[in-house]
């Protein structure tokens, strides 16, 4: 019934507004004003121009203002402070452009609105001016380019050598996380080997592997460089963490990095922000399907003590998983003799080990 | 009006010697046709514009409605959807939106606005309208394969549309299916049938740009009319010439890439596919590259956003000029810039990729190249400027449309400055700083290049007017909600919120701007609303409009000396020869304030400029 009266009141509403136009256009020819080839639309038209322009220009400064604590969350990775600052210089720069287009544009259309006694100037080219107009615009990206190449050199290139190493895997629709043990090396891994125990795919016939460790969260070090080796299993993912200003993307069979220096811990960014429940989270950022939205891992990071205490509590996968483990020594004998590594001693990996890798 | 001009009569009596021959067969085509060839197969060039542009509009209320959809998800994430049932059916889930459809509704409104409306019933439209009117040639080189050209893309629209009611829903993987989420529908079930349909659906796409790119070209280098050499050209015939070509050189990769993907999804190949383990199975493809895909996807994508633009840059140009009074500013440049864009557009690809594991000396590269491109974008503005500055400006609607664009234009043009910007990339890449960036700069631009189009040459398509009053209506409600929907989204994006996602709410980083989502949704549905306004003054003025004259905003270009009504074959006599460039607005000496192209020098010798002294 409700649904009935309203469809019918938009009916009557549609019907009042084509009457209503077709009014509009039976006076407006009975004035004649449809026959005048610029009438007074065209100053109300003009002065709108203005009127957007200041109006418009007021609610952007407004909002830009009012908003600008929201849209600039803290930022906690060495690049990132360099980034951000490029950011802001580059759309000062960007905003005066902005700015001082659109101004010309609206005020000329004010100012030059038509006239009856004016005449047009005519002016189809001016060589100089177009060459100053090229060549600034030129100049200045070429000035924010050098300064983007620099960066980019900077961030994309080898990481330190002491730089601690994790691998981060993407599924859908959830990361999974792997350290390398204390020999500071990431095992084998082989995606026919996955299954519901094995997620990652561990080849535990490889040495490096046995005391590789699964994490349910990211832990890393503040201040030490921190060195990210990415891939997934299935579709394309992205690993992004805005708070660090990092994104790679995850992609199947070939395996991606992205290297950073977080500057804060949680705790202090928890003290920063009056959020005590504060978490630097990561997120997926490449469609991959229903839970896309949804593929979030918390990281934290540690004062350096504190990683290492972390990093020596871990267990290994081999000694969490023996059967897996048993699996693969059944396939190479070899293995047993090499490998003499029981369950849990990957347990008592000693804090210097982590230390090594700081 | 044209009181001390000659006649048309007596212009084309000068020139009567052209194509002779094409002018006899003509004469004899005077039968009546039957509403079939007339109406639904015809081979004339204006019948298909319009064919084209109702298409568009078609498109535009599906893709626009689409939008609204999500929109309502993000916009009220917790509150429930189940009115929408009647319409969405199953997709409402106890009273909340699918996610998997959510991710369909965008994938398919970014690829119904890309391809059905901003290619097709952009370019398709006008460059089918304009390209013979404004050169002054009878139709297209080809009338048959024009019309081909609109039946492949009918028949494409319809297996789009199609999909769109699939049972496991259609295509999902985002507008850019990236493999290999496109290409297994272990993944999302979008991927199943609905992904098929839409690789054949643009594979017929594809043909039909070829077929119209063809002509497009063979039409602007051959049949140009008498004294209309490549410097006479207006604007508009430019851009639609470098469109065309882009067109012609890049869409064969989007197809080379579209039936690899077939071929990965059909036939056991494994081009982009690699490593893969899922729903509990590895699969048996390797050595493929995702990466591939992106690298062809996006070396036509990239041309694909100037294909959408460079028509709208044409009008505007050519829009401007007539309603400022005054001749575009730097006509060469204008030419220069255009062909700047388009060739740098085959080589910026990549910057779409900064952050998918590519060689970080690549990014650099591709970085150096995108912040090039952004000169002749810089130039081509100025010279807008330049256009409206001291002119004596009319505001018709498509005026409006077209200060618009510009300013839209600027807008959504720096924020790609950043964007290109490898280094800051990193943090933007995927988020809505993109989404707002390109919405304003290919998007909302295009499209107010289309109005501004549809606007101005109204009057010739259907020899009526559009109804003014509602066109500004129509422009100021546009123009404020496009700006209230999109700078906004730029803080959000700032904020770092990912694109495509059902909902922020799981993560504490994206919790900050629930509001400014709300009034973002608002916003764009209100603005959508606002388009019915011209979908009711567009059909309206088709049969009741006020009857026009034949050249009602005093233009110079060709396609106004064609009678209201322009017949198959445009000039009912002699094509007119053309003596001048398009652009002699307020020319000082002049009787009037504008001289079109087809009255000789001889004609005007009071307004005549030195060096045009011996052209008399």
């Amino acid at each position: 019934m409700t649904t009935l009266s309203i469809i019918l009141v938009l009916a009557l509403l549609l019907v009042v507004f084509g009457l209503l136009f077709r009014l509009q256009i039976l006076t407006s020819i009975f004035s004649g004003s449809s026959n005048r080839e610029v009438g007074v639309s065209n100053r109300v038209n003009a002065i709108l121009c203005l009127v957007f322009l200041v109006v418009g220009g007021a609610w952007f400064a407004w909002s830009f203002v009012e908003n600008f604590d929201k849209m600039n969350p803290p930022i906690a990775s060495v690049h990132g402070l360099a980034t951000d600052k490029m950011f802001w210089g580059s759309m000062s720069i960007l905003g005066v452009a902005f700015v001082l287009t659109q101004v010309l544009l609206f005020w000329y259309s004010y100012k030059y609105q038509h006239k009856d006694n004016r005449r047009a100037f005519f002016f189809p080219h001016n060589n100089k001016i177009e060459i100053i107009w090229t060549l600034i615009p030129a100049i200045v990206m070429a000035a924010l380019v050098f300064a983007g190449w620099k960066e980019w050199s900077r961030i994309t290139g080898p990481a330190p050598k002491d730089a601690v190493v994790l691998e981060i895997m993407g599924k859908q629709f959830n990361w999974l996380v792997r350290y390398p043990g204390r020999d500071q090396k990431l095992g084998m891994v082989n995606y026919r080997l996955i299954d519901a125990t094995n997620e990652f795919g561990f080849d535990l016939s490889d040495q490096n592997g046995i005391d590789d460790f699964t994490a349910g969260e990211i832990h890393i070090p503040k201040g030490h460089p921190v060195l990210l080796r990415i891939r997934s299993r299935d579709v394309l993912h992205a690993v992004y963490m805005p708070h660090f200003r990092v994104q790679m993307y995850a992609v199947p069979g070939m395996p991606t990095k992205f290297w950073f220096t977080p500057t804060k811990t949680t705790d202090e960014m928890r003290a920063q922000t009056g959020n005590p429940a504060f978490n630097y989270e990561l997120a997926c950022n490449q469609i991959c399907g229903r839970g896309h939205f949804a593929m979030k891992m918390n990281i934290i990071v540690d004062e350096p003590d504190d990683y290492v205490a972390w990093f020596a509590k871990q267990e290994s996968f081999s000694s969490q998983n023996p059967e897996v483990l048993a699996s693969f020594k059944q396939k190479s004998n070899k293995l047993v003799e090499k490998a003499p590594v029981a369950p849990g001693a990957a347990a008592v990996v000693t804090p210097t080990a982590a230390k090594a890798s700081l | 009006m044209a009181a001390n001009f000659p006649t048309q009569e007596q212009v084309q009596g000068g020139i009567g010697a052209t194509e002779p021959g094409h002018d006899h067969a003509h004469h004899d085509e005077h039968h009546e046709q039957g509403f079939l060839s007339k109406y639904v197969f015809s081979t004339d060039h204006k019948v298909i514009a319009k064919q084209f542009l109702i298409s568009g509009i078609f498109w535009a209320i599906i893709g626009g409605t689409l939008s609204s959809l999500f929109r309502l998800q993000l916009g009220w994430p917790e509150s429930t959807l189940e009115w929408l049932t009647p319409l969405l059916g199953k997709w409402i889930e106890a009273g909340k939106l699918n996610p998997e459809f959510y991710l369909a509704l965008v994938t398919m409104h970014g690829t119904i606005m890309v391809f059905f409306v901003l290619t097709a019933g952009l370019s398709g439209t006008f460059s089918n309208f304009l390209i013979p009117l404004q050169i002054g040639a009878r139709d297209m080189a080809s009338g048959f394969m024009n019309m081909l050209s609109y039946w492949f893309f009918f028949v494409s629209s319809v297996i789009m549309f199609a999909s769109l009611f699939l049972e496991t829903g259609p295509a999902a993987a985002g507008w850019t299916i990236y493999p290999p989420l496109s290409a297994l529908p272990q993944a999302i079930p979008g991927s199943g049938a609905g992904q098929t349909l839409w690789l054949v659906s643009l594979a017929l796409f594809i043909v039909s740009q070829l077929l119209g790119g063809v002509n497009y070209i063979t039409t602007v280098i051959n049949l140009r009319t008498q004294g209309m050499s490549m410097s006479k050209l207006p604007l508009t015939i430019w851009a639609f010439f470098l469109t065309a070509v882009l067109g012609l050189l890049s869409f064969p990769v989007l197809f080379s890439a579209a039936l690899l993907l077939i071929f990965d999804r059909s036939f056991g190949t494994s081009f982009f596919l690699s490593d893969i383990y899922i729903a509990g199975q590895a699969l048996p493809n390797t050595g493929g590259s995702p990466i591939l895909f992106q690298h062809l996807f996006w070396f036509l994508g990239h041309p694909e956003v100037y294909i959408v633009i460079l028509p709208a840059m044409g009008m505007v140009s050519e829009i401007l000029a007539t309603n400022a009074r005054k001749p575009i500013f730097g006509y060469r440049a204008m030419i220069g810039s255009l062909l700047g864009i388009s060739l740098l557009s085959f080589v910026v690809w990549a910057h779409h990729m900064f952050v998918t594991g590519m060689n970080p000396f690549l990014g650099s590269v591709f970085m150096f190249l995108t912040l090039i491109i952004a000169v002749p974008s810089a130039v081509k503005t100025f010279n807008w400027l330049a256009t409206i500055w001291r002119g004596n400006i009319r505001f018709t609607t498509a005026m409006l449309f077209s200060i618009g664009f510009v300013s839209l234009f600027i807008a959504g043009g720096l924020t790609g400055i950043v964007l290109g910007n490898a280094a800051l990339d990193i943090q933007l890449h995927n988020t809505y700083f993109v989404v707002a960036h390109f919405h304003l700069v290919m998007g909302s631009s295009a499209f107010f290049g289309l109005w501004a189009g549809v606007y101005h040459w109204f009057p010739k398509m259907f020899g009526r007017m559009m109804d003014e009053k509602l066109g500004y209506l129509h422009f100021w409600l546009t123009f404020i909600g496009v700006y209230l929907v999109f700078l906004p989204m730029h803080y959000v994006g700032i904020a770092g919120f990912p694109r495509r996602y059902y909902a922020w709410t799981g993560f504490d980083t994206f919790s900050q701007f629930a509001d400014l989502n709300k009034f973002i949704s608002v916003a764009a549905i209100v603005a959508f609303l606002g388009q019915f306004i011209f979908i009711f003054n567009f059909f309206y003025s088709i049969w009741r409009g006020r009857r026009a004259t034949e050249n009602p905003w005093n233009s110079n270009t060709l396609e106004w000396t064609t009678p209201v009504i322009p017949g198959h074959g445009n000039w009912p006599g002699d094509i007119p020869a053309v003596h001048r460039w398009p652009y002699d607005y307020s020319k000082p000496g002049a009787e009037q304030d504008f001289i079109p192209q087809n009255v000789p020098y001889s004609q005007t010798q009071s307004s005549n400029l030195p060096y045009e002294k011996e052209m008399e």
